[in-house]
Order: C-alpha cells, then structure tokens, then sequence
C-alpha cells in the first residue's frame, strides 16, 4: 500500500515539473510535437527507474556515515556522504552511456525511436534530482525508492505529452508577437501547475 | 583579476584585456543573448529558488563560481579533453567545483544553504553551466572565457533577482528578510492588506518569467520566434 502511495504522490503531487521545475530545459525545448515528446518522456522514466535504485544502492552501501560496515568494524565510522555529488552524476552518466549501448544492440527499433533523446538525459535535472530527493528523504528500502522514481518519471512524461499537445494546438491560434513561443509556453506551464496545486490537499 | 591574466602565456599584446569583443562578451548575454530568456539554460533553478532575495543572491554567487572556474578549468584543458569523453569530463569538473560550493555554503550561511537544499546539487546539471562549457570554454582561451562565465551569470542572476524581487515583495511583503509593507497596513492587525499568497506558490514564477521574456521581446523585435 505504502508504495502505491509513493508512487501515485511522485507523480501528482510532488511533480517534477509542476511542483520542483526539473528538467525544464528539456521540458521546453522538445515539447514542440507530441511525437518527440513521448519519446523523451519514455526515456525518462526508463533512465530514473535504472539510476534511482542504483544511487540507492551507492548511498546505503558506500557513501552514508556508517553505510561501509559490511566492509568490517574499523570502516563503520566513515562517512563519504561529501562525495555524493561527485558519484551520483558518475553513475548517471555511465548508465546513460551504458542503457545506449545495451538498446542500441539488443533494440534497435527502441533505440531508433529513443536514441537522440538518451545523451540529453544524462544532463536532465530531473535525473539528478531524483537521485538527491531520494538521498534527502530518506526512503527506508530500495521498493520504495524505485517506485519514488518511476512515479517521478511518469509524472515528468505526463506532463511533457501534455504541454507538447497544447503547444500542437497553439499554433492555430492568435498569440501576440512578442510572446510567441517560449513566452506563452513558460505562461501556459504557471497555468497548468496552479491546477495541479488542486492535487496538493489530498492526503494519502 | 591582473594576476590571473599574468600566468597566461596565451594573451598577446595585439588582444587588448577589455576591448571591444570582450566588452560584448560581458553585455551580450545581459539582453540579446540572454541565457534564460532566449538561450533558454538554466531554468530550474531560477524558478525554483526565487522565493526569497537572500536565495537568489546566493544561487547567483555560487553559479558565479561554479561558471567562472569550471570555464577557465575547461578552457585550459580543452585541447587535452578527448571529445568522446567531454560530457563526463566537463560533468566530473562541475561536480568537483559544486561539491565545494556546497561544503562552502553549509558552513558559512547554514540557513540559506538549507532552503537552497537540493538546487545546490543541481546547479551540476543546471544547463547553463554545460551549454557554456560546450558552447564556449571548448573552444576558447581562458581569459575569453573567465568573462563569458562572468557575463552569463549576470544574465542569468539578474532575471532571478527581478522574479525574487516581485514574488518577496508581493508574497511576503519583505525585501532580503526586511519588512517593506508595514505591519499596520495588514488585515490582521486593522488594516485592509492581504500578503498574495499565489506570488510563493512555483507557478507564479513560470508566469513572471513568461512576463519578463514578453516584454524583453517587444522591446527587441530581432528576437521574436516564427511560428
């Protein structure tokens, strides 16, 4: 129960784009066709499931004071935690680099429709941010952390296929000059956060 | 800033320090190029931090170090830098340089540092930081690119402190913690003003910026996108 409420806050009320602002250089940048859009936000779910639990691993195991017990008596006093920065976006980037190698021999279909998009994510704030919540709050088990981060991921693809489908539409209409563009979509992105702001009463 | 340029043996004679392309180099991304409303770099942070002036300040001052240094780190290094490897590399200098801002930040203003919370850590992926590194420092001299890094951070810290400025002064009725509007003014002491609660909420900032980049548009027609 507890994980489904993990997850389902992830992706409503603790939003990454409407509720923290990550990733929204990409957020804005490939959101100009739905097409692009799914295919973006696929990969982010695919990338944060794969970093999120690894980082987990890392933080739990190596980098928290007192996590290299298992090492033996002496090691149980270190704390690495100032290296976390340093780590998480290593490991990002590897895997990154690594989930391109695997999709592009194992599926090359996927990596036909994902390819462009999984070198931009190892720079996408929502990837590192998942990472740095995950450390901030302190999830008890790896179950729990994944699902934080496939719900965060999930919510970031929702929201990116929804401005990427009101950006489609908006194209048809009468926009002023000046705000054509970036200007309405940074208005239109205020607008659809203040509804998500309805989520954010709800216990669960 | 003299004793930087003394241990570079590429500056010549013939490049004056402050001539007029290191001018631009300065004032370009202030307006025209600016990175959040048209290079459009950096946008997380911006919007999330910018509750409160003191924050603003400080995101400003530490993507100043981080963009300064890392450029110069960068420059210096970019004909040694595989490029196969850039991103991690460049990923690897940033990380090192935000490690140290932050370590800086928990021990000098402990407060702020714990509001800035994880935007610190971000400031690793903030794009501003890997669009310079990429765009400039690969491809230019160190002192070139010491002031990109100085000119973008002012591009990219004065749009923070203008949307901070608007959302402190109408959210919480304070400037950098002072009071602006008065106490008596407010409802809850007799008189007839409201804080608006809306200005803190995240999405205002979405919309202040949109209004920033409206108005910097119609000022500027160049920049105006074709549909």
């Amino acid at each position: 129960m507890n994980l489904i409420n993990i997850f389902v806050k992830a992706i409503f009320i603790e939003n990454m784009i409407f509720a923290y602002f990550l990733g929204m250089c990409s957020y804005l940048a490939v959101s100009k066709t739905v097409k692009t859009a799914v295919g973006l936000g696929a990969a982010v779910i695919f990338v944060l499931g794969v970093t999120v639990p690894v980082n987990y691993l890392l933080e739990n195991f190596v980098l928290k004071e007192g996590a290299l017990a298992w090492l033996g008596a002496s090691y149980a006093g270190i704390d690495l935690s100032f290296l976390s920065f340093i780590m998480f976006i290593a490991v990002v980037a590897a895997i990154v680099q690594l989930v391109e190698m695997v999709v592009e021999k194992f599926a090359p279909a996927l990596y036909g429709a994902l390819g462009i998009f999984l070198p931009l994510i190892a720079v996408n704030c929502s990837i590192l941010g998942g990472a740095l919540f995950m450390q901030e709050r302190q999830y008890s088990n790896i179950a729990e952390a994944t699902s934080f981060a496939l719900g965060s991921g999930v919510g970031w693809f929702l929201a990116i296929v929804a401005i990427a489908a009101i950006r489609e539409k908006i194209r048809y209409s009468h926009v002023p000059a000046p705000l054509r563009g970036l200007g309405i979509t940074f208005i239109i992105t205020g607008l659809m956060g203040i509804a998500f702001m309805a989520f954010m009463g709800i216990k669960i | 800033m003299s004793t930087e340029v003394g241990t570079m043996p590429e500056v010549k004679e013939a490049s004056p320090l402050f001539g007029k392309k290191e001018r631009l180099l300065i004032t370009d991304p202030l307006n025209d190029n600016n990175p959040i409303t048209v290079q459009v770099l950096g946008i997380c942070s911006a919007l999330a931090i910018t509750v409160k002036m003191a924050n603003a300040l400080v995101m400003s001052i530490s993507v100043l170090f981080v963009l300064v240094f890392g450029n110069m780190i960068i420059s210096a290094l970019r004909n040694t830098i595989p490029s196969r490897i850039r991103i991690i590399a460049q990923l690897v200098i940033c990380a090192g340089l935000v490690t140290l801002v932050d370590i800086m930040l928990k021990a000098y203003v402990y407060d702020v540092s714990k509001q800035v919370g994880v935007y610190v850590g971000l400031i690793i992926t903030n794009c501003i930081i890997m669009g310079r590194f990429e765009a400039f420092a690969m491809g230019n001299k160190v002192w070139p690119s010491a002031l990109d890094g100085i000119g973008n951070t002012l591009g990219y810290a004065w749009i923070l402190v203008v949307v901070a400025f608007f959302r402190e002064l109408f959210g919480s009725g304070t400037l950098m913690g002072f009071r602006v509007i008065p106490e008596s003014l407010y409802a809850t002491s007799g008189g007839v003003y409201f804080n608006n609660n809306m200005m803190i909420l995240p999405p205002m900032a979405l919309v202040l910026v949109g209004i920033i980049i409206w108005i910097q548009r119609a000022r500027n027609a160049k920049l105006i996108e074709q549909a």
